[in-house]
């Protein structure tokens, strides 16, 4: 899933500044599983904002609103009957970052992202998430263990490890397993560790962000 | 046992203390309270068995959030008090009364500054 944080309070609250009345809007697609932004997190950041500006004498009218999702227009347009009457006149959104766009591109409104997008990853441990894929567009992983080296390698090698690897950490930091090593024990583990003495080619970038903005359409799912 | 505690103080009851969510400690506030304190069992002696270890990080998590906004962190706290434990109970709700009373009326509460309102969880 698409893993966000949300922005520290200090610059979601400088972003409201000038605004009086705010729709502050959850999702309950990843941001909701990583605990950044569905339901929950949108009642804790609106009781905080509010707090803070009572406290500072210049009260913020904010309503909560999570939608199932903010990545498609269904969902974007039932905020019609709330942004279309001149109710609010600014929109926070705690989607990952698809999100306040899908709702600028629908609505004259300004909008603003109150969590900042990390990556795509999954939870190590409740409370716990980290990196596994970046979207390269041409999976790669079968030839190394069904581990990533381009997005879980600092360096992204595609033939690792690198001289820095020591004691299965990467020289980047202490915190980070070296892909490389994982990648070695698990070929070791598989009886396939013969394999790796194939030289991958650099690789084509043209299919990541590389060759610009993506999309992907499909004939036969259009209506 | 009968044992006093400050009036001021109302107690809302949960099941167990790890049913106390950020939000109901940030509600408390945003509605003027002056302070709110979770009230769990001792460490170590959850009928669920975390439910208080959660809640401890739960309420450190608001104090964080309160110290962002420039809110006192003091005005929110978690204790330990065995539940057969009346007089520890009258002495933590006397112990918050007055770290409050000394912190002053919730900046929120401006229409009751004078009125000391506590709210005890657990
Ligand atoms: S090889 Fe590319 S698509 Fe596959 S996991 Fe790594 S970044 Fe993602
Ligand atoms: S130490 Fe390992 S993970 Fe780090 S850059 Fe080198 S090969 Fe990649």
């Amino acid at each position: 899933m698409v893993i966000a944080e949300r922005k520290p309070i200090e610059e979601i609250l400088a972003m409201v500044a000038d605004f009086k009345k705010v729709l502050l809007v959850g999702c309950k697609g990843c941001v909701t599983v990583c605990c950044a932004g569905g339901t929950k997190e949108v009642g804790i950041l609106g009781s905080a904002l509010r707090i803070a500006r009572k406290k500072a004498g210049n009260p913020l009218a904010l309503v909560e609103h999570t939608l199932e999702r903010q990545c498609d227009p269904e969902y974007i347009e039932q905020l019609a009957p709330m942004l279309e009457n001149g109710e609010f006149d600014a929109v926070l959104s705690m989607a990952c970052s698809v999100g306040p766009q899908f709702i600028a591109k629908r609505y004259l409104k300004q909008v603003f992202p109150a969590l900042n997008t990390t990556f795509i990853g999954g939870s190590l441990e409740h409370g716990v998430w980290a990196e596994f894929c970046q979207s390269c567009g041409n999976c790669i992983i079968h030839n190394f263990g069904g581990l990533c080296p381009i997005s879980r390698c600092s360096k992204s090698l595609m033939n690792g490890p690198c001289g820095g690897s020591s004691g299965g950490k990467c020289e980047v930091s202490n915190e980070i397993d070296c892909v490389w090593q994982l990648i070695y024990d698990r070929m070791t583990a598989l009886g396939q560790v013969d394999r790796m003495r194939k030289i991958f080619p650099i690789k084509d970038w043209s299919t990541s962000r590389d060759g610009g903005p993506r999309k992907i359409t499909r004939e036969d799912l259009k209506l | 046992m009968r044992l006093n505690y400050p009036p001021n103080v109302r107690i809302v009851a949960v099941p167990c203390t790890g049913r106390v969510d950020m939000i109901h400690l940030l509600r408390a506030i945003e509605q003027g309270a002056d302070g709110v304190y979770v009230a769990g069992c001792m460490e170590g002696e959850c009928h669920f068995v975390s439910g208080n270890l959660k809640a401890r990080r739960r309420v450190e998590a608001v104090k964080k959030l309160l110290r962002e906004i420039g809110i006192e962190p003091e005005r929110v706290e978690m204790f330990n008090v065995s539940a057969s434990d009346g007089p520890r109970f009258a002495a933590v709700a006397r112990e918050m009364t007055e770290r409050v009373r000394g912190l002053g009326p919730s900046p929120l509460a401006k229409d009751h500054p004078l009125d000391l309102h506590l709210q005890a969880v657990g």
